[in-house]
């Protein structure tokens, strides 16, 4: 536990310190460039971009071995991913340019056949006598162990860059993703800029592959997103809070993994990070499901009240449950059902705004007001009093029928 | 010294005209949407954009911005090229081709009409939120700018697209069916606006659906049916013999009656 601490403050050593810094930069930039990928409707396309660095992974470690390197270098190992998850980008594209086939089933063949490959070279790499091929398996599911400074620098400066990147074209980036037609009207190279959208996506895979892995960089540039979208409805926001999301998942996941060397970072990143979806998901404010819940129960509470209302007014007898608690929650009725004088006053009121509302759908010419009739909104929201008043003079000659 | 202003247009099309395009050809697939159209709208006036569903009236609009590829044919803004000329065009899309839970406001969308004068670097400035709320008040919003666009009738979306164009400050307006799906009030706010429009010598291009209201709202009129029908001043040109040649029988006798139209 102690150990977990130092790491989360820092203190747990300069290099843990590093790769610590390092997630969290990471995470902001999984988060932010998520953000579009899920405005724009393609966050798939990411998994398919993530599953294609690994037969790349493969190839640099064999190019850079046969070269007489050290097969486990960083840098050559994320130029080989980066060049194969390019070429999965651009076979998801082209798929969908050139054929009839839809997105999904674009990115679920790419997925596999990359990832297929990449097995099969990770495979022929075990076999290979030369080269010390343990630790290419840690590139599926992430790990901060035995990460050299250098490795750290690479990740905290890439995800830096990242997000430098996403602030500068964050305009462009909302425009596509809000309204593709009216952005291309305006002279905005749409597919370029999706083609950059992706290309930041790609970035923070590559960027990502050593800490978190391939199989569940996906989860880190999903899940901050649509965290952030239960707390705002404003774009700028959903973007910059899903960074914090993503900083906060990375720098608790690698503290973690710190202070717990066996254990892989990725999933850890994953589940802080799903921890806070889930709060959001239950406990945001109208959009979690708690806040709907209670708002559809209000909402019910008032329907209940109004259609006992309406019978009061008719005297009829209520028979329905919820109707009478409500009603005699507010004093409405005494729990014999009988109406108290408030009850009464209610009753009425409500009947002669069913009244005012009729008259105001034959005489009122702004059709906009009438359609904002739903049996709930209280008609002085709508109209204004010299409104109703004239509505009651019409009333009171058709009330007498 | 010659005059080059003598020397005859190599393009035929007017200059002067807001948009103007000759033998514009479309194609879905190898149906055709659009056949060898020609078209030269008037400045400083309402233009309709007239015919039946399926005739290419939003395709005229998309092709004409070059956001579908044309065949063939040339196009005109202002006597230049659509592409150098982008800046005086505001265009205001169908209302569906917009996703309705995006986490946007209507003032946010209103500053995307700014985008131009944004670039990449620069803060929104006082004097720029200022002007988009002056917009949104200009077509009857301003009490709803914070509220998230999903959050609103069919009729306010639209008006909030509108005010979106007038931040452009943009001297040729293209409307993709502005009245399509929107209550009398918003009807009424959007047509005074485009007037206004009009009375600053600004030139409007819509795609109207509602012949009805044809000779009160518009001055010009293109009639389309994949090709050109007829163009020319609505009181001229919106007559009952252009209206069935564009309809073909799916408008009745007693329809084109109702539209209490002066005989050609």
């Amino acid at each position: 536990m102690q150990d977990f601490l130092d790491a989360l403050v820092l203190q747990a050593g300069y290099n843990a310190a590093l790769v610590t810094l390092g997630a969290a930069l990471l995470g902001f930039a999984a988060g932010a460039g998520g953000s579009f990928l899920f405005l724009r409707k393609r966050a798939l396309v990411s998994d398919a971009v993530a599953h294609a660095t690994l037969p790349g992974v493969g190839l640099a470690f064999i190019a850079m071995v046969a070269l007489g390197g050290d097969g486990r270098s960083l840098p050559g190992l994320m130029a080989g991913s980066a060049l194969t998850a390019w070429l999965g980008l651009l076979g998801v594209e082209a798929i969908v340019r050139r054929t009839r086939l839809a997105e999904d089933a674009a990115i679920g063949a790419i997925l596999s056949v990359f990832f297929g490959m990449g097995v099969v070279l990770l495979t022929v790499i075990q076999n290979m006598s030369q080269g010390r091929q343990a630790g290419l398996e840690s590139f599926l599911l992430g790990s901060t162990a035995g990460m050299l400074y250098q490795d750290a620098m690479l990740i905290a400066g890439g995800g830096a860059m990242v997000v430098a990147a996403i602030w500068l074209l964050r305009r462009p980036m909302t425009l596509v993703a809000f309204d593709p037609g009216y952005a291309a009207a305006r002279g905005v190279n749409v597919g370029r800029v999706d083609l950059a959208m992706m290309g930041l996506v790609l970035a923070v895979t590559v960027i990502g592959l050593k800490l978190v892995g391939l199989i569940l960089i996906v989860a880190l540039l999903i899940i901050p997103p649509v965290t952030a979208r239960f707390w705002s409805d404003r774009a700028d926001n959903v973007v910059w809070s899903a960074g914090v999301l993503g900083a906060v998942s990375g720098w608790g996941g690698a503290a973690l993994s710190a202070s717990a060397p066996s254990m892989p970072t990725g999933p850890i990143i994953v589940l802080i990070a799903a921890a806070l979806f889930t709060f959001s998901l239950l406990f945001a404010p109208v959009r979690g499901v708690l806040a709907s819940v209670l708002a559809r129960r209000a909402f019910q509470a008032r329907v209940h009240r109004r259609q006992g209302l309406l019978a009061l007014s008719r005297s009829e007898p209520i028979h329905d449950g919820l109707t009478l608690k409500v009603l005699t929650r507010e004093g409405l009725i005494r729990p014999d059902g009988v109406a108290t004088d408030k009850g009464r006053a209610a009753a009425a009121k409500i009947a002669r705004d069913e009244h005012r509302w009729s008259v105001a759908r034959r005489l009122h010419h702004d059709t906009a007001l009438t359609g904002r009739y739903d049996g709930l909104t209280p008609i002085e929201e709508v109209f204004t009093a010299d409104e109703i008043a004239l509505f009651d003079t019409r009333v009171d000659r058709i009330g007498a029928v | 010294m010659v005059d080059l202003s003598l020397v005859a247009q190599p393009r035929g099309l007017d200059p002067a005209s807001p948009l103007a395009v000759r033998g514009l050809t479309v194609t879905y697939g190898e149906k055709p949407a659009l056949y060898s159209l020609d078209a030269t709208f008037p400045v400083g006036a309402m233009s309709a954009i007239v015919g039946p569903n399926g005739a290419g009236k939003s395709t005229f609009l998309k092709a004409a911005l070059g956001l579908i590829p044309r065949v063939s044919g040339e196009v005109t803004v202002f006597g230049r090229d659509v592409n150098r000329a982008r800046d005086r065009i505001a265009y205001v899309p169908q209302r569906a081709s917009v996703d309705w839970d995006f986490p946007t406001t209507a003032i946010d969308v209103v500053l995307m009409g700014l985008y131009g004068q944004l670039g990449l670097w620069r803060r929104i400035s006082g004097a720029q939120r200022a002007l988009a709320r002056a917009c949104l008040d200009r077509v009857g919003m301003a009490d709803f700018a914070d509220r998230q666009i999903g959050q609103l009738s069919g009729g306010q979306q639209q008006r909030v697209f509108l005010a979106r164009a007038l931040a452009q400050n943009a001297d040729l307006l293209l409307l993709d069916e502005p009245f399509a799906g929107v209550d009398a009030a918003t009807e009424s706010a959007i047509i005074d606006v485009l007037k206004s429009l009009k009375a600053e010598g600004r030139s409007v291009i819509a795609v109207h659906h509602d012949l009805s209201t044809v000779t009160a709202y518009f001055d010009h009129i293109l009639l389309v049916n994949l090709r050109r029908i007829a163009e020319g001043p609505v009181a001229r040109t919106f007559t009952a013999a252009s209206l069935s040649e564009t309809y073909g029988g799916r408008l009745g006798a007693l329809q084109i009656e109702g539209l209490d139209l002066k005989e050609a």
